[in-house]
């Protein structure tokens, strides 16, 4: 048996906000595979829960007429994996997506629950900032947009409202089209790990193909909440692939990140992973994106 | 706080009161008697719990009750033909011996007929992503292994086609 005071199971999005306005101290669930662990640690315990486990409303994924990527917040991993849209646009989204956990954790867990625990190894949660997501939140006051880069205030810490949910996580056409993408997870197993490092790059390739156009370098567990190489990025803006190059991205990302010592992993080894994943994901980025590979 | 819960489980509907802080482990197994689904670290780790649920795998010691209104529910002891046979999913456990202690062999079970289920051929790396959700302190897998290639291969040479291997195929 949990251990939960009060259960609300809301039978729409606005009867979710009506119940957590009504009740400050309540926690939304979704999958329930944060909340529910956080209960039986006794983290949670004697919690008031509302929950939005399986609304129509917050599952699926769709692509407007303009091309922005529209995925609601409750849709699972597995879902998000399989596709057919995000593969053809984000493959980079679908293939993180796929390395949380194992199938059943994949079945149950969901994209905003990924976002929302404010979690900095959250798999997802480094693509969703290479790609530059919009966070669409509904509360008592209505809907607000907030870009993905706003959203994190600290571990665990958003500025999501009480009484707001996740409903979409939207994806602008000109943040997709035309990049080649690369999520790379590090975990001491290949399976049932969370992150010791996540890094997502992304490249946008000039019209000939020999240089970068756009580079896009995000990453989870490099700082306490995931984050952008954005100094790294501008500087490379333009500049020829060469070898240099990787070393120059590498050499930028370590000047930006700053990890830190877990029971998982020491900063050092953190650091060292920073330099080479930034080298393995670019470098598969702009294959994707249709470049040469030889660097 | 009490609800009625209605599902449909092994291909019966039932309704039955449950607490609302119950998890479905505990419905399945203490109130339906339904003990193949077992409970190994109640914290989504393990898998010896799983059930198909509408036909896919969770994790039920994470799964609340009263989440499962409405739906279908598959345990092991849904598997057995109406003449009393086994499924060739635990036909194939038997016959590779992919059984030692057998705690974590529901499980294995359940998540081998939703594999099965799909009619696809898998390579044995697939399988093993497949299974990633499982922990088994005794076999090391292998048999495991060989009885999900075995019944797989049987399930493919009988309605099989060849489909698309599943999930992203790369991370291009
Ligand atoms: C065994 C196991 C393995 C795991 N492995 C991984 C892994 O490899 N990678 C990884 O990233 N994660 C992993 N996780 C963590 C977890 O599965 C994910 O973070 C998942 O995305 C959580 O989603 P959920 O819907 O289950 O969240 P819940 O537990 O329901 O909620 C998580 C948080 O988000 C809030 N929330 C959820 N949805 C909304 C919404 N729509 N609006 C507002 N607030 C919301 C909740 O209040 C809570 O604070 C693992 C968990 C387990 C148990
Ligand atoms: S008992 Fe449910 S996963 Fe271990
Ligand atoms: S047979 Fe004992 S845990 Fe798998």
């Amino acid at each position: 048996m949990y251990d939960i005071e009060k259960f609300y199971q809301a039978r729409s999005v606005a009867d979710a906000v009506r119940a957590l306005r009504a009740d400050e101290r309540a926690i939304v669930i979704a999958g329930g595979s944060d909340v529910l662990i956080e209960i039986r640690d006794g983290k949670l315990a004697g919690c008031s829960l509302v929950s939005i486990h399986g609304l129509a409303e917050l599952e699926g994924v769709e692509r407007t007429a303009e091309g922005e990527i529209v995925i609601r917040a409750g849709t699972s991993f597995s879902r998000i994996a399989n596709d057919p849209i995000l593969l053809r646009t984000v493959p980079m989204l679908a293939y993180a997506a796929d390395q949380v956990g194992g199938p059943q954790i994949r079945n149950i867990g969901t994209i905003g629950g990924n976002v929302c625990n404010g979690v900095t190894s959250a798999d997802s949660a480094s693509s969703l900032w290479a790609l530059n997501a919009t966070l669409e939140l509904t509360g008592g006051e209505g809907t607000r947009l907030v870009p993905i880069r706003e959203f994190y205030t600290g571990p665990g810490k958003t500025v999501r409202r009480h009484d707001e949910i996740l409903t979409a996580i939207r994806i602008a056409r000109a943040d997709y089209e035309g990049f080649g993408g690369c999520y790379l997870k590090y975990g001491k197993r290949n399976a049932m790990e969370i992150a010791t490092l996540g890094c997502a790059a992304m490249v946008r390739l000039t019209p000939d193909q020999k240089a970068i156009a756009e580079l896009r370098l995000a990453y989870g567990v490099a700082a306490p909440t995931p984050m952008r190489c954005t100094a790294t990025e501008e500087a490379v803006r333009g500049a020829a692939i060469t070898p240099e190059l990787l070393d120059r991205i590498a050499q930028g990302a370590l000047n930006e990140v700053k990890p830190r010592s877990s029971w998982r992993a020491s900063r050092e080894f953190r650091l060292q992973l920073v330099s080479e994943m930034s080298r393995r994901a670019v470098r598969q980025a702009i294959v994707n994106a249709g470049g040469e590979a030889d660097v | 706080m009490f609800k009625t819960l209605t599902m449909t489980v092994n291909g019966r509907e039932v309704s039955i009161p449950v607490d609302e802080r119950e998890s479905l482990a505990d419905t399945l197994r203490n109130r339906l008697g339904l003990t193949s689904v077992k409970k190994g670290c109640e914290v989504g780790e393990c898998g010896a719990c799983t059930v198909l649920i509408d036909g896919e795998a969770f994790d039920t010691c994470i799964y609340l009750s009263l989440w499962a209104e409405g739906r279908s529910i598959l345990t092991v002891e849904g598997l057995k033909s109406p003449t009393g046979e086994l499924n060739p999913v635990q036909q194939a456990f038997i016959d590779e011996a992919a059984t030692q202690c057998g705690f974590c062999t529901p499980g294995l079970i359940m998540s081998a007929v939703e594999i099965v289920g799909t009619g696809k051929r898998y390579s044995r790396e697939e399988l093993r992503k497949l299974i990633s959700g499982h922990l088994c302190r005794c076999t090391g897998y292998d048999s495991i292994l060989n009885a999900l290639e075995r019944v797989v291969e049987q399930t493919y040479k009988h309605v099989g086609h060849e489909g698309e291997a599943p999930g992203p195929a790369g991370h291009a």
